[in-house]
């Protein structure tokens, strides 16, 4: 028995970036806020891109809480989402050229998200990393956290249920 | 009371994210405030149904919670978020304002209890509620 002959680097990150920025880029309001994925194999870290118009209150400045809870709801949900759609970016069952043309599966509708604020958003760029502690036929629960300079003091963290796109209907 | 109302009104004007979402508050006192947000292409959050993303009516939801802490009898001087939950009862219509209306419902001297509720045009199902605990800092 040999193993089937691994693909090439090159060929590898590419499928997945390109299926990754399928995602990402077809929706509008991710670009509004300004939100950017880095990706490391299958896991993901959100980037929120520091502008002023995430702004709150201008006095102190910090960042709106709307904008750190729609921040981490994208991360959580993008998340979800990668993680369901994985296995069909690797095996070739997805395209990523056909997902940039738009052909995207129906995405996971969030049931229920509920966020804690820990701390005042500086005005400068946020990081967040989701867990999706169960991922069933029909619900998902994910939890994300959210920080700026130090990883271990959180800006935020948030948990939410998911209804899977599978199961609507 | 006009005048409180377009002091507040100026106030959220004065909030970048709240601007940059076109929020718009049009009524303020009593320890309830009421914000519409007009649907905007910039706010979709599925590309195939254009239903605006539900991070867009959190932000509204946020927003419209603060208000209503500001607007409570006690006068506070400030508020932030301790935590807020958001349940999506249904999908927002396309192309429709979504109008957000939030009640304080206790304030001590420090902490206000806050419910919100998100509709669009059809005002019998809401598209969203919320509940939230926020800080209050009451005048010197």
């Amino acid at each position: 028995m040999s193993r089937p002959r691994p693909e090439p680097i090159q060929q590898v990150k590419q499928r997945r970036d390109a299926a990754l920025a399928a995602l990402v880029q077809s929706v509008p309001y991710i670009q509004f806020l300004g939100v950017t994925f880095d990706r490391r194999g299958n896991e993901l870290t959100g980037q929120l891109n520091y502008h002023d118009t995430l702004i709150g209150n201008p006095r102190l400045p910090a960042l709106h809480g709307g904008a750190t809870a729609a921040f981490l709801e994208i991360t959580a949900m993008i998340t979800l989402n990668w993680s369901v759609l994985w296995e069909r970016v690797e095996n070739g069952q997805l395209d990523p050229e056909d997902m940039a043309r738009g052909n995207l599966p129906r995405q996971p509708k969030t049931i229920d998200f509920s966020v804690d604020y820990l701390r005042s958003g500086l005005p400068r760029d946020a990081y967040a990393r989701a867990r999706v502690w169960r991922s069933g036929r029909r619900y998902a629960s994910v939890h994300v956290e959210a920080w700026q300079d130090d990883k271990e003091k959180l800006l935020a963290q948030a948990t939410g249920h998911f209804l899977m796109a599978q199961a609507e209907d | 009371m006009d005048e409180m109302l377009e002091q507040a009104r100026a106030f959220i004007q004065s909030l970048p994210h709240a601007r940059a979402l076109g929020m718009e508050l049009i009524e303020f006192g009593g320890g309830s405030a009421k914000i519409i947000m007009p649907y905007d292409d910039k706010l979709i959050g599925d590309p195939q149904t254009r239903v605006i993303h539900g991070g867009a009516v959190s932000a509204l939801m946020d927003t419209c919670c603060g208000a209503a802490v500001m607007s409570h009898p006690s006068r506070p001087t400030t508020t932030a978020t301790i935590d807020l939950r958001i349940d999506y009862m249904r999908s927002a219509t396309p192309g429709q304002t979504i109008t957000t209306t939030a009640t304080c419902h206790h304030a001590t001297r420090s902490v206000a209890f806050v419910r919100a509720v998100a509709v669009d045009e059809d005002t019998a199902l809401p598209v969203a509620t919320a509940t939230g605990a926020f800080t209050v800092e009451l005048p010197a």
